[in-house]
């Protein structure tokens, strides 16, 4: 048995605060083999990047190492000087961060930023360092090296860019590399290139990687050992095709079944259960007080007629000079009553342009939404006034959904108020009733947003949107911001929405596993193109083009497990 | 996501506590408590301001009233004895025989009341014309930019004085000792509203992006309600801040118009007014004419200033 790289014991960091001691990570220990992928998996605030950061020594203060030691190849490292440890860092430990658009700086070329790494840390001459940073392009499968060492970071793509951070990180030939969370800001297709990279690597160099994630897709791909997190204390720990399939632990049984599944399309996800976080919603009773919306006319809710939207890239005082970006183009489909519509794609698809666009929130260059056979592009003041009521719109960022300066209470009652459904004395009462049916109480109303987590937050947004009585519901990406126990609460919610109150729905999202799980019909956009058009079923079963295809194939699934 | 919230799933505690409770719990008295520079820079301009406030109450004269004044006070040394009257002054007195002290408190009134009331002129422009400009862009933004643009190349003090000069043209001689600390006020704020309208259109900008602001236009909010009861109140700290840097800058604008004889009239004079009265007689030996506004003017700017520089570090750490 080789000697672990990497050994974590009994890690305690601290921070300290006007309340008291807080503890984000609290007794943590695993060890990294050479050539090892360990997975830490865990949701928002269990402490895992901490421990990340703490190996590293970049803990921000006041964050400090409380207590617990960690051994690299032999050597105690936890306690070394600041200088020390900043020989230790980016030489024996590399970094890959999120965000490969921060992570280089734009204004050097990313020749420069390598070769800059390499003779920091190699004693090295500067034509050696230029032949090693070469063979380093190379190495992560960036094409045509000599001419992308001279080029700046903004020419190249999200993914090529994060092959770059792999390469510095990749540098001084370190024995430890920790990836926090490497693909979460790429695309699906970028991110399993990116993570067959690094397992190619770690065979390949015998380096050993701590890959921090919230995906659970993620480690079941890439990883053979994973670190269960949750509230800074290590839950679970073992060989990933064990902790999957056999979890032992109560969390992480219930984090597991929480994962939607692309095979199986579920009635509803089970409730992560774990450290009382369950919450009873009533959306029976909200039904009872919705008069059922009437049917559309002809049974299509929702017909979109070829839209388009272009966005202005070049602007110019003659219109023939100017030039435009078609963010989305001729698209068209119709959304049936009672149905959930899903739209696919990768970012810069144009899904979100295409909500928007129904929404009213974007103006149409051409084409047509019809609303019950009414053009919406074509309505009076009036007519729209009337359309918007019975719209509503469930956005992605719940920070960024709720005005921070009004209380729960005006935020929900804002719409009420604005198309003046309920006489101003009754309107307190509808919303404790609505904030009640989402599972929050009643004291939720005289607080602020910020005062809630942003599973609470989309409940929230979800009881705004609720006030009108929409026939229709547009949710744009409702769950990515979320983590999946939130994840699955939300969906059910949406669920039960669509089930008791036969809400027509338009679920916009990138993730095919919740589309799968929550969408009767499915569109795939690409380049701002409708290419698809297909029952869920169908689509995830036989997929008639190859891109979708290729969607589905590079979605990171939990094969081991059974549904 | 990142790991952000401490908690994540706190379920935030459901008594709400008394509103005084909750001032002194929140991090902002936190700060406050523990930066030295804000406490006294807070003490000081509280002191000062409370004075001129309350300066009937406080000051042993009435320098505005002719009765009580004695020509033959003039010049009284600080703390000593009059020569002639043998009355004593704590900052001595002027050329006129008034009472630097309660002067200086007169004065301070009337500097604050031009200081606070041109930044409030200027923070209502500002506002309205940076909202409009960044909520609706396009030309309407174009051309309140590019007017700002103009007025930021006009030296401040010249465009007050112009304002000054073409205002003391039109009005009557016998109105000119009121009109002077009302046109002080349009003068100092509209040099003063481009700052203002350059932060709003800014943080208007990123703000209209936010989700909050498209769920109230799927509602169908008109763009005034957005504007107003939306972004305005998510705006309104860094414009506070600096509306505190204004007023200091502000008063001393209002100081130097004075100084050069275009600003408060010398039967209503403001500290500015105070200090070209006393500069006369700094080398022939009064000093105290002189100092004393000096440092009155001093301390009030400087400490409503440091107030400005701390509110920003607390309000806005990242412009550090």
């Amino acid at each position: 048995m080789t000697e672990p790289v990497l050994s974590i014991r009994n890690l305690t960091v601290e921070i300290p605060t006007r309340r008291g001691l807080f503890k984000p990570v609290q007794n943590v220990s695993y060890d990294i083999f050479p050539g090892e992928i360990r997975g830490v998996v865990g949701e928002s605030g269990a402490g895992k990047s901490m421990t990340g950061n703490a190996v590293i020594g970049l803990l921000d203060d006041p964050a400090r190492v409380a207590s617990g030691e960690i051994w690299l190849k032999g050597r105690r490292i936890d306690n070394l000087s600041r200088e020390e440890k900043r020989a230790i860092r980016g030489r024996e430990i590399g970094m890959i961060f999120q965000d490969p658009l921060t992570s280089l700086n734009p204004l050097f070329t990313i020749g420069e930023q390598l070769v800059e790494t390499i003779q920091l840390h190699l004693k090295v001459s500067a034509a050696e360092a230029k032949e090693r940073a070469l063979a380093l392009l190379d190495r992560v499968s960036i094409p045509d090296p000599k001419t992308r060492f001279d080029q700046y970071p903004h020419q190249f793509s999200g993914g090529m860019r994060q092959r770059v951070v792999i390469a510095l990180a990749l540098c001084s030939e370190p024995s430890v590399i920790v990836a926090d969370e490497p693909t979460t800001a790429l695309d699906v297709s970028i991110q399993a290139q990116v993570l067959d990279l690094i397992k190619e690597l770690a065979t390949e160099t015998q380096v050993g990687v701590i890959l921090v994630t919230h995906d659970m897709g993620v480690i079941a791909d890439t990883t053979e050992q994973v670190t269960v997190m949750y509230s800074g204390e290590v839950v679970e720990n073992g060989p990933t095709d064990k902790v999957l399939s056999a979890p032992e632990h109560e969390y992480t049984k219930s984090l597991i079944s929480a994962v939607p599944r692309p095979q199986v399309k579920l009635h509803r996800f089970p409730q992560v259960s774990y450290g009382g976080r369950e919450t009873t919603f009533k959306i029976e009773d909200l039904a009872r007080n919705w008069h059922k919306p009437e049917p559309s006319k002809s049974g299509k809710l929702v017909e979109v007629n070829g839209i388009t939207k272009k966005f202005l890239e070049k602007s110019a005082i003659l219109p023939s000079q100017r030039t435009y970006f078609t963010a989305v183009d001729n698209v068209s489909f119709d959304i049936k009553d009672g149905e959930v519509f899903g739209l696919v794609g990768e970012s810069g698809s144009g899904k979100s342009t295409v909500a928007r666009m129904i929404g009213t929130l974007l103006s149409v260059d051409g084409g047509h939404v019809k609303f019950d056979g009414d053009d919406v592009t074509e309505m009076s003041a009036q007519g729209i006034a009337n359309y918007r009521k019975q719209i509503q719109m469930i956005f992605q960022d719940p920070f960024s959904s709720l005005n921070p300066r009004m209380k729960v209470e005006s935020i929900v009652a804002e719409p009420l108020l604005h198309h003046k459904i309920l006489p101003p004395d009754q309107i307190s009462a509808r919303v404790h009733e609505l904030l009640d049916r989402v599972g929050l109480t009643r004291a939720a109303a005289s607080k602020y947003p910020h005062e809630f987590s942003g599973g609470q937050r989309q409940r929230i947004s979800i009881a705004r949107a609720l006030a009108t009585q929409p026939r229709f519901l547009i949710c744009d990406e409702p769950t990515s911001a979320l983590d999946v126990s939130i994840q699955a609460q939300i969906l059910n919610i949406l669920k039960d929405l669509q089930e008791h109150l036969g809400l027509t729905m338009l679920f916009i999202s990138h993730d095919l596993p919740v589309v799968r799980q929550m969408c009767d019909r499915v569109g795939v956009m690409k380049q701002g193109q409708l290419i698809e058009v297909q029952d869920a079923e169908t689509l995830f079963a036989k997929p008639e083009q190859e891109y979708t295809a290729q969607l589905l194939d590079l979605m990171p699934r939990l094969a081991q497990l059974s549904g | 996501m990142t790991d952000q919230p401490i908690s994540p799933q706190k379920e935030a505690p459901s008594a709400t506590p008394s509103r005084m409770r909750r001032a002194l719990d929140s991090d902002f008295y936190y700060a406050f408590r523990h930066s030295p520079v804000a406490m006294v820079s807070a003490v000081v301009s509280i002191v000062l301001i409370l004075s001129a406030v309350f300066a009937p109450l406080i000051a042993p004269y009435n320098p505005f009233d002719p009765t009580s004044l004695n020509l033959m006070n003039g010049f009284t040394p600080p703390t000593e004895p009059n020569a002639f009257t043998g009355e004593t002054f704590l900052m001595g007195t002027d050329d006129q025989g008034r009472d630097v002290f309660s002067t200086i408190l007169y004065g301070m009134r009337i500097s604050l009341f031009v200081g606070f009331a041109a930044v409030l002129f200027a923070v209502v422009l500002g506002i309205l014309l940076g909202l409009i400009a960044g909520y609706f862009g396009g030309w309407v933004d174009s051309f309140i930019m590019r007017a700002a643009d103009v007025q930021l190349t006009f030296p401040s003090i010249l465009v007050a004085m112009l304002i000054f000069g073409i205002a003391k043209g039109i009005t009557p001689v016998e109105h000119r000792d009121q009109m002077a600390i009302w046109v002080l006020i349009l003068a100092i704020g509209l040099s003063d509203w481009v700052q203002f309208a350059r932060v709003v259109r800014g943080a208007t900008l990123v703000e209209k992006n936010k989700d909050y602001v498209s769920a109230a236009r799927l509602i169908g909010r008109r763009p005034s309600a957005i504007m107003l009861r939306h972004i305005l109140p998510n705006i309104l700290s860094p414009v506070l801040v600096i509306a505190t840097i204004s007023l200091a800058l502000a008063i001393i604008a209002e100081a130097t118009l004075s100084f050069l004889g275009v600003g408060a009239p010398p039967t209503q004079p403001s500290l500015g007014t105070l200090i070209r009265i006393g500069q006369g007689y700094l080398f022939s030996g009064e000093w105290w004419i002189l100092f004393f506004p000096a440092c009155t003017l001093l301390a009030l700017a400087l400490s409503v200033n440091m107030l400005g520089d701390w509110l920003r570090d607390v309000l806005n750490p990242r412009l550090k």
